[in-house]
């Protein structure tokens, strides 16, 4: 494991900085679309129309990037969870808009087993979330196979968080790695209720939504009313899959989750999921992968259905790419295509790749399966490409820069 | 043959970006020791390469004087060429 920082070479080589033009005048740069991909990373930045923007990258070429976030409460630190085909899983940090990268000089990694016993190795980071504004630096990361790990740093170094990764019980949840999903299983999802630093929520795939009030000594499932495939037991935590999980900015008391088994929504107090997405139009159903809340009114959210029928093709349903969304909580839903390809378009969304901006009207995007990032200024109604011909898209955050 | 007792190191191309070289130096009288002396000077690469199980990596393979090696613990001499070789394909 590495012992200290290192600049990495990589992004020496092929980072541009961002325009200069970042820093003021009406045509500056304000909008940071942040793209992790299969074969590295790249920074949009995006006028204040958000009509134009300008590719800096690729950032590590060639590195599998799984999430690239850009810290919200010191809107400087950036960070980046990268591994390759062949070497280890590893954390870049960068505090300049990837002009220049640190590598983490201990990244997440399980405790090593007791001698005799088998113990886990982290394939990659999967999942970064900065904690609650009155911890600075604190960021959370959850791994695949599932782990929860958590750095007090800005991100240079990491150990594993809460005795979770190592609980008899919620190993038994999160089962074996032929459980998880074909890249393997993951924890994801992780939140930070704004109002309490020590509220946190995770979600797995496999293994349920946990949630803790005790900055992580105890968690809990919170599972009631999510359905799992025909033929399981519902009650059998290990069985839930959800694939993204949201917290409405505006009201801390509602989430939204897209599940491998359907659209749902919870209001706190209660720990009842209420499965809205029966109101999807039928041959569309709710199946998918992102979920995005609306930053101001907890009623709006959207969805990108894929098709999860028969031998689960994760692609469009029928080739002919659509979001989906509410305005009233999720008794209905409305279909926002325009701009979209008609037809013969068999791409999808992961479920880290689709993200809001807090504009008004809100700034909605996400980035393909086949490379395309797409946006639209006016919350779904209409939709441009914004870049064709990246890797698969993985992830897509959103920032604003003041 | 690397002289003071130090042994040749080939380094395959995805840890050039903490090498800075295709062939280094280093020193140590197991794998596992060489692998601790490359990482003193090259922060952070064995966890590329050693997982936090002290196993090799799936995709990463040890070759002594061109024999395969998957053991921390296995022997090297002064004079001996390790290789570190990327074993990936597909796109």
């Amino acid at each position: 494991m590495a012992r200290k920082a290192r600049k990495s070479p990589a992004a020496k080589t092929k980072a541009k900085p961002a325009p200069k033009s970042s820093r003021g005048g009406s045509s500056a740069p304000h909008h940071l679309a942040l793209v992790a991909t299969r074969k590295g990373a790249w920074l949009y930045h995006g006028d204040r129309s958000r009509s134009r923007w300008k590719a800096d990258g690729p950032h590590f070429l060639g590195q599998i990037i799984q999430h690239l976030v850009l810290d919200h409460r010191d809107g400087r630190t950036l960070l980046a969870a990268a591994s390759t085909g062949h070497l280890g899983p590893t954390i870049f940090r960068s505090t300049d808009f990837g002009r220049s990268w640190q590598e983490a000089s201990r990244p997440p990694a399980f405790d090593k087993a007791p001698k005799g016993q088998q113990g886990r190795t982290v394939k990659h980071t999967f999942w970064l979330t900065p904690a609650h504004a009155d911890e600075p630096g604190v960021w959370y990361a959850g791994t695949s196979p599932q782990g929860l790990f958590r750095s007090e740093d800005g991100g240079l170094t990491w150990a594993p968080f809460s005795g979770i990764n190592d609980d008899s019980q919620y190993r038994a949840w999160m089962g074996t790695e032929q459980d998880g999903t074909p890249d393997g299983p993951k924890m994801h999802s992780i939140i930070v209720d704004p109002r309490d630093a020590a509220h946190l929520y995770f979600a797995m795939s496999g293994g349920g939504v946990h949630e803790t009030l005790d900055g992580g000594k105890h968690w809990r499932p919170l599972i009631e009313g999510m359905e799992v495939v025909a033929g399981f037991d519902a009650k059998n935590v290990a069985f839930h899959d959800p694939h993204c999980v949201r917290l409405c900015p505006s009201n801390p008391d509602r989430l939204y989750q897209q599940n491998h088994c359907g659209i749902y929504r919870l209001d706190r107090p209660s720990k009842q999921w209420k499965r809205v997405g029966k109101a999807m139009p039928a041959k569309v159903g709710d199946v998918g992968f992102p979920m995005v809340v609306h930053p101001r009114d907890d009623d709006a959210a959207w969805v990108l259905p894929m098709d999860g029928q028969t031998v689960w093709p994760r692609t469009s349903i029928e080739g002919r790419p659509a979001v989906y969304g509410t305005a009233d909580g999720g008794k209905s839903w409305k279909r926002l295509d325009k701009g979209l390809p008609a037809n013969q378009a068999w791409w999808t969304v992961k479920r880290q790749a689709m993200a809001a901006d807090s504009e008004d009207p809100v700034g909605l995007y996400f980035g393909t399966t086949s490379g395309e990032l797409w946006a639209s200024r006016n919350e779904g109604k209409s939709w441009a490409c914004i870049a064709r011909h990246l890797p698969e898209i993985y992830a897509v955050e959103i920032a604003q820069l003041t | 043959m690397a002289g003071n007792g130090t042994i040749k190191v080939l380094v395959a191309s995805p840890l050039h970006s903490y090498t800075g070289a295709d062939e280094v130096e280093a020193r140590g009288k197991t794998l596992g020791a060489l692998l601790a002396d490359l990482d003193s000077r090259f922060p952070g690469i064995r966890f590329r390469m050693i997982d936090e199980q002290d196993q090799v990596r799936r995709h990463i393979r040890f070759f002594i004087n061109g024999e395969p090696v998957r053991e921390l613990g296995h022997g090297i001499q002064p004079g001996d060429e390790v290789c570190i070789v990327q074993a990936l394909s597909g796109g």
